[in-house]
């Protein structure tokens, strides 16, 4: 194929060449420092958003209102030394913090920002692409804590693999009733189905809120933080890294925030379509709401134990979704 | 070779954990030598005496009322207590009248520092459990009373308030109103509170049944206090063996029924009301007058024993002198409560999981300061 600049962004639609290589390049880097910067205000939004749960003002000495906190942190985290213990075993320590990070940039190419998917991979099988990319994040948080040798550390890992492996099967079985209405595990034919009828979180109500608190569960917030619950692991998994791996890790986090709000809004909620704004801007708003939905559960819930969490997601969760999926086909069986 | 035995083809093996001295929810320094399998605990093994000062040994060499300080860093959320304790069991000792005004202030300052122990309880015992909010919403009406005692002594924690034959200054002009406005702001926080994190499904999963230990067992550990009572034991100093002017309020003493940390949460919220009733009616009847009885500049205590104990925040607080009849004490015992009401820790943390760890420790409600002395 040759050199043409005017099918640069539409690498998507057609078979690889150059000028698509370059864009998805481009793409890439763009949705890479899209997130950064996302994760880095969604920080400020927390820090914010919980602080007037409780009364507080916030972080408000860093620029105006605070807004440039996040940056100096990272920038903290950035020029602190980097500490190996020596205990540790140092390769596998090394690379946990890649293994839990690059999935959680990777699970982002495919989430339909808007309506003409610039930088995001037109995959056909979206929804499977996510689950078992997603999956590969709770290697990097085992291998964390069982490489720093540290029991806390050890504690925390086992904790969340066990906990993440339990939560991807529901939260699979919830998306499966989206999948079986929309007849597709394309993401952006999942948005294109709901544009034309309802938004799925009102036929998938069930699915919905499995979809939820599965989802919590998997990106470890409150109420189902135990892995890195402080009060009983101190810091978990984490324990042992300071100074940029651990950035990686809190990234991690937050970028999962955003995808998991993303995948929410593209399954449930119509994605991009909505009336009079811009798709982009209904995407961000589904998203915001989400996340904000998080912190808010963040401020107000105590934390679960480990054996009420692992039968709730087995006895509770997966029946439900179960039935949920059921009724879904028999649905759609007889309509 | 064959392998018959499940245990030869999976090893495994205990692992001993060390949770603390620095650890976020031991509440201070205090170690657990915990012998985990999995998330189950086998064993566990308080080890204590890292906030140990020698407060008895130092108090050998010390005029009674220089003791008073000393008392302040025991259980260093609830001084006024502490204060009271020692300077109780003194007067006992010398046969001082108090000043009216001054039994009413020591138990309007004794009751709200028992709010403010309690509000502690609150918000850490929630903070364990992994809740963050409950911790700041406490610590706002705590700061209320805090910055009101500092009105009234010029200090926050460390009052050195008490003195032996009353208290060392009358309530600055306002001070009353400001403490019946606190009182009735307070009683709609504690609305707040209830409604909030009282009947929250995690929370109750999380309190429900768990730590549990009868009567016999808590009286059998010479627990007090909340701890004690929330077996259903009717224990309470200040109407059982009546101290102060608890006689002349109208207040009730919460009992609970099963033992678990759910009752010992429960007590201590229903005592924070309490106290705010008690402490309305004092404000009620409190008349002008002196607040410091005369007594000898220098107090010699008669040779003897003297034992004396109140009901602390944590259970009964009691200080026990033996004098030679010098203004010294031969030897001060201090009865902590912290201290003996942590000695069931083995017993019921025993084949609990490790987050129940916590909440069990929590409920205990102890005090390092205390729990060493």
């Amino acid at each position: 194929m040759t050199w043409t600049w005017s099918n640069v962004w539409h690498w998507a639609a057609h078979p690889l060449s150059w000028p698509g290589f370059v864009g998805m390049l481009v793409g890439a880097v763009l949705v890479l420092l899209l997130a950064l910067l996302v994760v880095m205000y969604s920080i400020y939004w927390q820090r914010k958003f919980i602080g007037w749960i409780q009364w507080r003002i916030g972080p408000n000495r860093v620029g105006p209102w605070g807004l440039f906190q996040t940056v100096a942190d990272v920038l903290k985290l950035l020029i602190k030394e980097d500490v190996i213990p020596t205990g540790v075993d140092r390769t596998l320590f090394l690379i946990a913090p890649i293994f839990a990070f690059v999935p959680a940039f990777l699970v982002l190419s495919i989430i339909p920002f808007s309506a003409h998917h610039v930088f995001t991979a037109n995959l056909g099988i979206g929804v499977l692409f996510y689950v078992a990319v997603s999956a590969i994040t709770i290697h990097g948080v085992m291998l964390g804590g069982w490489s720093s040798n540290n029991k806390w550390g050890l504690i925390g890992g086992m904790r969340s693999a066990a906990q993440m492996l339990s939560y991807e099967v529901p939260l699979g079985m919830s998306i499966v009733g989206v999948v079986l209405m929309a007849g597709t595990l394309n993401l952006n034919d999942i948005v294109a189905a709901q544009a034309h009828t309802l938004w799925y979180v009102i036929p998938q109500i069930v699915g919905f809120v499995v979809f939820i608190i599965a989802g919590t569960a998997e990106m470890n917030r409150t109420p189902f933080d135990l892995p890195e619950a402080e009060s009983e692991l101190v810091a978990g998994y984490h324990v042992e890294y300071s100074g940029f791996r651990f950035a990686f890790f809190m990234l991690t986090e937050y970028v999962y925030l955003l995808a998991m709000g993303g995948l929410m809004a593209t399954l449930f909620l119509g994605g991009w379509t909505g009336p009079f704004l811009p798709g982009w801007l209904w995407f961000a708003i589904k998203v915001f709401a989400f996340i904000t939905f998080q912190f808010w559960l963040q401020a107000t819930m105590p934390r679960m134990r480990q054996d009420q969490l692992m039968s709730f997601s087995w006895k509770v969760l997966l029946p439900l979704a179960m039935a949920n999926l059921v009724i879904t086909a028999v649905v759609k069986a007889l309509v | 070779m064959a392998l018959t035995d499940e245990t030869d083809v999976v090893r495994t093996e205990e692992m001993l954990l060390n949770v603390g001295p620095q650890h976020p929810s031991t509440h201070g320094v205090f170690r657990m030598v915990v012998k985990i399998s999995g998330e189950t605990i086998l064993e566990a093994e308080p080890v204590i005496g890292y906030l140990h000062r020698g407060t008895e040994k130092l108090a050998e060499n010390l005029q009674y009322t220089q003791i008073i300080p000393y008392t302040d860093r025991l259980d260093y959320v609830s001084a006024m207590l502490n204060n009271y304790s020692l300077v109780h069991t003194v007067e006992e000792a010398l046969g001082i009248a108090i000043p009216d005004r001054a039994e009413y202030i020591r138990v309007i300052t004794m009751e709200l520092n028992r709010l403010a122990s309690h509000l502690i309880f609150f918000g850490t015992y929630l903070l364990d459990l992994g809740a963050m909010t409950p911790f700041l919403y406490a610590f706002e009406e705590r700061e209320k009373i805090i910055d009101m005692f500092n009105e009234l002594c010029g200090a926050r924690i460390t009052f050195n308030y008490m003195r032996i034959g009353g208290v060392k200054y009358d309530t600055p002009p306002g001070w009353l109103e400001q403490v019946d406005a606190f009182v009735k702001r307070m009683k709609g926080e504690m609305v707040k509170y209830r409604n909030l994190v009282t009947g929250n499904e995690i929370f109750l999963a999380r309190v429900r049944g768990v730590g549990k230990y009868t009567t016999e067992q808590a009286l059998g550990h010479g627990m007090s206090g909340i701890n004690l009572r929330c077996t259903g034991y009717n224990w309470d100093l200040r109407k059982k063996k009546p101290y102060s002017i608890y006689d002349r309020f109208d207040w009730e003493v919460p009992l609970g029924k099963n033992g678990d940390c759910w009752d010992r949460y429960i007590l201590h919220m229903e005592e924070m009301e309490q106290s705010l009733r008690i402490v309305e009616q004092a404000l009620q009847q409190i008349q002008p007058g002196p607040v410091l009885a005369k007594v000898p500049k220098l107090i010699r205590v008669p040779a003897g024993e003297y034992y004396s104990g109140i009901e602390g925040t944590r259970g009964e607080l009691g200080f026990y002198i033996v004098s030679d009849g010098k203004d010294k004490p031969y030897r001060l015992k201090i009865r902590r409560p912290s201290f003996e009401n942590l000695q069931i820790l083995p017993i019921i943390l025993k084949g609990v999981p490790v987050g129940d760890m916590v909440a069990i420790l929590g409920s205990i409600d102890p005090v390092l300061g205390e729990v060493g002395a």
